[in-house]
């Protein structure tokens, strides 16, 4: 199981993967927003993305679960 | 002169737009969204009136709020800063309806300089040169696949209403055209509302370097010098200096002469900057785009000159002469500004967080712009521009010099800042040699 956490504080601008999906190391989970810039959140790891956390438009905090692949 | 201002703005811009309101004996107002109570710019205006929450879209974009605070504290003038309403053709139309004073260009000059693709060809037929490029909005791959083979490759897409670099990027060939172009577009839709594209001939080893130019009262455009904004990361500025060490004497008249035009062109006024290209290794130079606004990096300009440029924008706004003599300006010694970002120092990703210490340096030539101090929160919802970090001094290296101290005495405890990336930079020998261009970041952080 890996879990996958925010960096920084943001807001979730855009959800690209959905739960349930099979995700590959690399791929973009969620889009965040902070500052004017986009920064996606990747996959670390391959697996089912079995926990989702986040919505659009929710203000994440630093170190905030966003995911988990399992 | 006005009586009052309302400064339409945030952080350090705001700050540095009421200093000099205040100085001429102009009431200053400030607007300011819940996550920026705690800020110096807030404190220091005359009267203070929140407008919104901290979403920009909801405060500082918001024309309706700007325009009520305005009446309920009977400002007579708006000042827009640089970014959020500053460049929006119908939010100055807007204020100059309800009677007020515009600190800024006549709303058609913001229009024609707005769209990219129009400036352009504007630009072309006022005599000023222009790269290779597209004279239409560009609106799907296959057309812009043509055109780039037209045009030649590498070229530059970038949305005609854009901005600070967003969407922006370089492709050397039709595979990397095709995902750039779709990326273009969906920026340009979300950060602009308009998908517009347009592609231009990308020139390699490029120097940016703008024209500051002042349209007066009277009619009469003016250029102020020149700023090397060459010190870029994601196409967005970083560090600026004045005079620039890749334009020598000859194309530098050419320079100011062609700024000049461009703002002639649109019945310019006020203060507004004219980016170029500058290919040192043809010594010659093409019309980016018009900045019509405040410029970021100002103050090098006004550190050279001795001309405090907010000042001439609200002369010209009231419609009196400038301060100086217009035929007399001359630029003395070497001035440097490093934008103090709040972000890590290796790849700028964003760092927001409380500021539990702030030390400005201070010393013979430095001049910092702030926009926080010790207390404040740095939030995500705005850009990452913490201070201005501006010296000067009688040539380049003695202004370097002061610049290597400035930034080694410059403390900020919490969020993360660029300040290791700024002494890297100049500890560098492609910087301190002057020799550099816009990869220059990239080969500092490779």
């Amino acid at each position: 199981m890996a879990e996958v956490r925010a960096e920084m504080v943001a807001n979730v601008w855009k959800v690209v993967a959905a739960e349930g999906a099979e995700v590959s190391d690399g791929d973009t989970l969620v889009i965040l927003e902070s500052m004017k810039m986009e920064i996606p959140v990747l996959a670390e790891g391959s697996g089912t993305l079995t926990r989702l956390h986040v919505a659009e438009g929710d203000v994440v905090q630093e170190g905030d679960l966003i995911a988990v692949i399992e | 002169m006005l009586n009052s201002v309302l400064v339409a703005n945030r952080g350090e811009i705001a700050r540095r737009v009421i200093a000099t309101a205040r100085r001429l004996g102009i009431r200053a107002v400030a607007v300011y969204s819940e996550a920026d109570e705690e800020l110096p710019f807030v404190a220091e205006a005359d009267e203070a009136v929140l407008i919104g929450p901290p979403p920009p879209a909801k405060s500082y974009l918001d024309s309706g709020a700007v325009l009520a605070a305005a009446r309920r504290t009977g400002a007579a003038a708006i000042h827009p800063g640089y970014g959020f309403l500053s460049e929006n053709p119908q939010f100055a139309r807007r204020v100059l309806a309800e009677g007020l004073t515009w600190v800024g260009p006549p709303p058609e000059a913001i229009e024609q300089m707005g769209d990219k693709i129009n400036a352009r060809n504007l630009m072309a037929q006022a005599g000023v040169p222009v790269a290779a490029g597209t004279t239409e909005p560009v609106t799907s791959a296959d057309a812009a696949l043509a055109e780039a083979a037209r045009i030649g490759y590498p070229v530059m897409v970038k949305a005609a209403a854009g901005g600070g670099g967003i969407g922006m990027s370089v492709v050397r060939d039709p595979d990397g055209l095709r995902a750039a172009f779709e990326t273009a577009r969906t920026r340009a839709e979300r950060f602009f509302g308009d998908p517009a594209i347009l592609l231009e001939r990308y020139i390699e080893r490029a120097r940016h370097v703008e024209v500051q130019i002042l349209g007066l009262a009277d009619g009469r455009v003016i250029a102020l010098g020149e700023r090397d904004c060459s010190v870029q990361r994601r196409h967005q500025k970083v560090a600026e200096e004045t005079p620039s060490p890749g334009v020598g004497a000859a194309l530098r008249a050419r320079m100011l002469a062609a700024a000049v035009r461009a703002g002639a062109a649109v019945g310019y006024r006020g203060a507004g900057t004219v980016e170029c290209l500058v290919d040192p290794a043809a010594g010659d130079f093409v019309f980016l785009e018009m900045n019509t606004r405040l410029q970021v990096e100002h103050p090098v300009t006004e550190l050279v000159t001795g001309i405090d440029l907010v000042e001439q924008q609200f002369r010209i706004a009231a419609g009196e002469d400038v301060s100086f003599d217009a035929a007399a300006v001359q630029p003395r010694g070497h001035a440097l500004e490093l934008r103090v970002y709040a972000e890590d120092p290796v790849r700028f990703l964003p760092s927001p967080g409380t500021i539990t210490r702030w030390e400005e340096p201070v010393g013979a030539g430095v001049r910092v712009d702030a926009g926080y101090a010790a207390g404040n929160q740095v939030t995500p919802f705005y850009d990452p521009l913490l201070a201005k970090l501006c010296v000067h001094g009688p040539d380049r290296d003695q202004a370097l010099a002061r610049a290597r101290e400035a930034v080694a005495a410059f403390r900020i405890v919490g969020p993360r800042t660029n300040l290791p990336f700024h002494a890297d930079l100049l500890a560098s020998e492609e910087f301190s040699s002057g020799d550099y261009d816009t990869s220059i970041v990239a080969r500092l952080r490779p």
